[in-house]
Formats: C-alpha cells, structure tokens, sequence
C-alpha cells in the first residue's frame, strides 16, 4: 500500500537555513546539508528546500545548497522559490534536486509548466499554489504571498494537472503560521477535483492536524516546518501518531 | 572495476551518479557518459530513464551506436545491466506513453499505463511503497520482504513471461516494479531515492 508521506520544509536565504531545526546540538545550524540528513535519517519521506533569498546577487547561493544536499541526502529533495524559468529548473535538477517547485511563475505563464513538465516529465514538476479565501471561493496569490492574482484556485488547480503538473503544493494563506491546522475545506476541494497527488501545508500546529490533513483534506503527503524544527515533535513521532490513528506511513 | 551510466541527455541523473558515488567509496569507478566506445569496454552498466518512454527510446536512439551498443553488452555478451523507472521500462518490447514505441525487447512485454479505476487512485504513483519479493533477486540480497521504496511512475511494466518478475508491488492493483533475466536486471521504484535500503540494492549490484 502507498504510504501517506511526511516533508519537513526548511527555508534558506542565501544558501543558509533560517528557519528550520533549532533544537539539537547542531554544529552548524545554518548548515542546510546538516539539517536535511538529520531529517532523511530521522525518517522524513522528502526533504524541501524554500528558498526566500530577496536579491538577484545572491540566487545562485540555492544550486551551491541543492548540490551538496544531494550528494549526502538519499531521500526525494523538492526545491523552490524564485523558480522562474525551465532553464531555472534545470538548473536545479542539474545540481541534484529530484522535483522542483514552481508557484509565481506558473500563475504569470502556464507554458513553463507545459513546457518543463514535456521535457523533464511531470514527476519533477510541484506546482504550489497558495490560496486564500475570498467570499466563497480561495484566491490565487503570487510573489509570496503579497499579490492577489484573483485567480480562482480550484479551476487553476485543475488547468495545473492539465498543463502536466505531477503533484500539488497546496498552501492556505488563511492559516499559514497560524498553528491552528490546515484549511481542510481549501485541500479537499482541490484534491476531489484532481486527480494527481496533493501536498497539504500551512498552518500545522499539533499532529492531529496532519492527520486531518490526509483523512479528511484527502491529502498524499502533508508539509508542516516548525512543529518539527522547534522539538514540538520529532518526524518518527509524527508517524507513530499517524499510524496509530490508521494511517499507513513508512516506518 | 568500472560501473558505467549511461549519459544519453534523458532527464535528471544527477541522484543516481550521486548515489552510485556514495556507494562506490573510490572502490569502485563510476563513469558517466554517452561515449559508445567506452560503454562497450565497462563492466557493468546502469540505465536510468525520465520521463516519457517514447522520449528516453527517441534519446537513446539518437546517439549513433547506442542501442546495438546496449544489445550487444547485454544480449550477447551477457554483462550485468541495471534499468531504473524508464531504464527498466524500455527491457519491454513496446510502450505505449505518447505513442506506441518499440522498446529494446530484452524482456518480453509491455508498458502501458497503470489502471486507475477511473479515478479512484490518483497518478502517478508517487512516494513510498513496499515491495513483495517474489523472486530471490541477486540484487535484494539482505534486502527484506515488504521494504519500502521511492516510486513515481504512471505507467507499468507487463511482462509476458511472469518468472522474470523479481518483485510486485501494490497500489491500484498488482505491479511488478522489480525484474531479473540472467544479467538483466530493473527496478521501477528509485533505489537512489529509497534511503539506506536503496543504497543496498546499489551495492548489492555494484558487487555482483
């Protein structure tokens, strides 16, 4: 049977991790390669990189990052951020990432979705989609969060999978940092109306969320950062909570 | 000795060198390349593939000498042969994904896409599943029944000849993601992807 996978996140700004694992006796905790194989060897089923690294000067910092992780992490890496272009992305695959996530660039032009996902295959191709109710229906922002590109988010979520997207990265903006759980209703929705795998994040704050998460949002894989990078709890007891709730996970 | 991928521009290779590296320690060399004369030459030999499976036979075949290459180290020399995800696809004799493709046809068979009962089971199967050893595979030695591995993949391998399946897996129904035939050996899922159980079926087969 598939198991539900669970994916730390970890934030990087110029090459170093600024929000991620702050509670062991790191050597060097800005160390994104040390902080991803504590993860991979603690059980995580992928790693995530989001690079938030502001000016252009710097953005090459991520492929130096992408290149080492890999080369020590043997579990799925998915990088994103900044991702503008197919040659951004094969860059990134270059370097060792095994899917790359897309979010700005695809809301702008949808080809580099149709054309990256035809000449890498759709299994390296996220799309993130970070949504935010409006009324009735959730909206898709852009730019990290900042611009409203009115787009309504279950008909883009269905014109991704048809553009050759091979999973979804699903945020609500509504709850991101909130710790009060995933907007279950925003997953749901989005995952009934596809039919390829949706990765649930933003607003985890305990274990039950992960597990509504995936019982009732429908999600494949849940993403959650800081209840694990701050010892709330540890990937292993995360699973154990899963699969003592019933869900399969890899152990 | 010389472990040899095969380069031929198909998709993102760099987490196989990378876990063949790891594994290899400098005990082993690991070459990367496309170079027909030196793949002839290598001792064993490894074929990745992404993508489609109409893109990876399109790419293979548009390297002069590659394919009798292939068929020759394989086929007549008989030199052990690992295909991973699309690697081990193109064993069959057709695939279907874009457009009916002929294969190498090393392993009787097809590929086709997987069944998923009118959206019931979303594609593609991504992530971590266990593995049914069905055959005792030189290549999952110390390797445990029902280990997980890393899969992503929407299309399946269907062998004619049921005894070259080394292993199945289940999602929306049986899938055979492991093979063997003499020399020739595949595996569906991505042993460079599936953590320390990965790495051993890389180097169970690095020590062959």
């Amino acid at each position: 049977m598939l198991k539900k996978r669970i994916i730390p996140c970890l934030d990087v700004k110029n090459g170093r991790v600024v929000k991620g694992i702050n509670f062991v006796d790191l050597k060097d905790a800005g160390d994104p390669v040390e902080q991803a194989k504590i993860y991979s060897d603690g059980g995580a089923d992928e790693i995530c990189f989001l690079d938030i690294t502001a000016s252009n000067e710097n953005r090459d910092t991520i492929y130096e990052v992408v290149e080492k992780t890999s080369k020590k992490c043997f579990v799925p890496l998915t990088v994103g951020g900044g991702v503008r272009s197919v040659d951004d992305i094969n860059k990134l695959l270059n370097c060792g990432a095994d899917k790359v996530s897309i979010n700005t660039a695809a809301v702008e032009n949808s080809k580099v979705v149709v054309d990256s996902s035809k000449k890498f295959g759709s299994q390296c191709i996220v799309v993130a989609i970070d949504a935010k109710k409006n009324g009735e229906k959730w909206e898709v922002f852009t730019h990290g969060g900042r611009n409203n590109s009115g787009i309504d988010a279950l008909e883009y979520a269905k014109k991704m999978e048809d553009s050759g997207a091979g999973e979804l990265l699903v945020t609500s903006m509504d709850r991101d940092g909130t710790q009060v759980g995933y907007d279950i209703e925003l997953m749901s929705e989005i995952s009934s109306k596809v039919n390829i795998p949706l990765i649930a994040s933003g607003g985890v704050g305990n274990l039950d969320h992960l597990v509504e998460g995936i019982k009732s949002g429908k999600a494949s894989a849940v993403l959650a950062a800081s209840i694990f990078h701050y010892g709330k709890y540890s990937v292993k007891e995360a699973k154990q909570y899963l699969e003592s709730k019933g869900i399969p996970v890899r152990t | 000795m010389n472990v040899t991928i095969v380069d031929y521009k198909s998709g993102n290779i760099s987490s196989v060198i990378n876990s063949f590296k790891e594994v290899a320690e400098n005990k082993v060399k690991i070459e990367v390349t496309s170079d027909v004369s030196k793949i002839k030459s290598t001792d064993k030999v490894v074929l990745p593939g992404q993508g489609s499976f109409k893109s990876c036979v399109d790419a293979l075949q548009s390297i002069n000498g590659l394919v009798d290459c292939l068929n020759d180290f394989a086929m007549n020399k008989k030199k052990p042969l690992l295909g991973i995800c699309v690697g081990l696809q193109m064993f069959a004799d057709v695939g279907y994904e874009e457009s009916e493709t002929k294969g190498l046809g090393w392993i009787p068979g097809k590929v086709t896409k997987i069944d998923n009962q009118n959206g019931k089971y979303k594609l593609p199967h991504i992530g971590w599943n266990q593995i049914n050893i069905v055959k005792d595979s030189k290549i999952f030695k110390d390797i445990k029944d029902k280990s997980h591995m890393y899969f992503v993949h929407s299309y399946e391998f269907v062998p004619s000849d049921k005894n070259s399946i080394s292993a199945t897996t289940e999602y929306s129904s049986k899938h055979v993601c492991s093979v063997e035939k003499e020399n020739i050996f595949g595996t569906q899922f991505h042993p460079e992807k599936s953590d320390k159980t990965g790495l051993k079926i890389i180097n169970n087969f690095i020590n062959l």
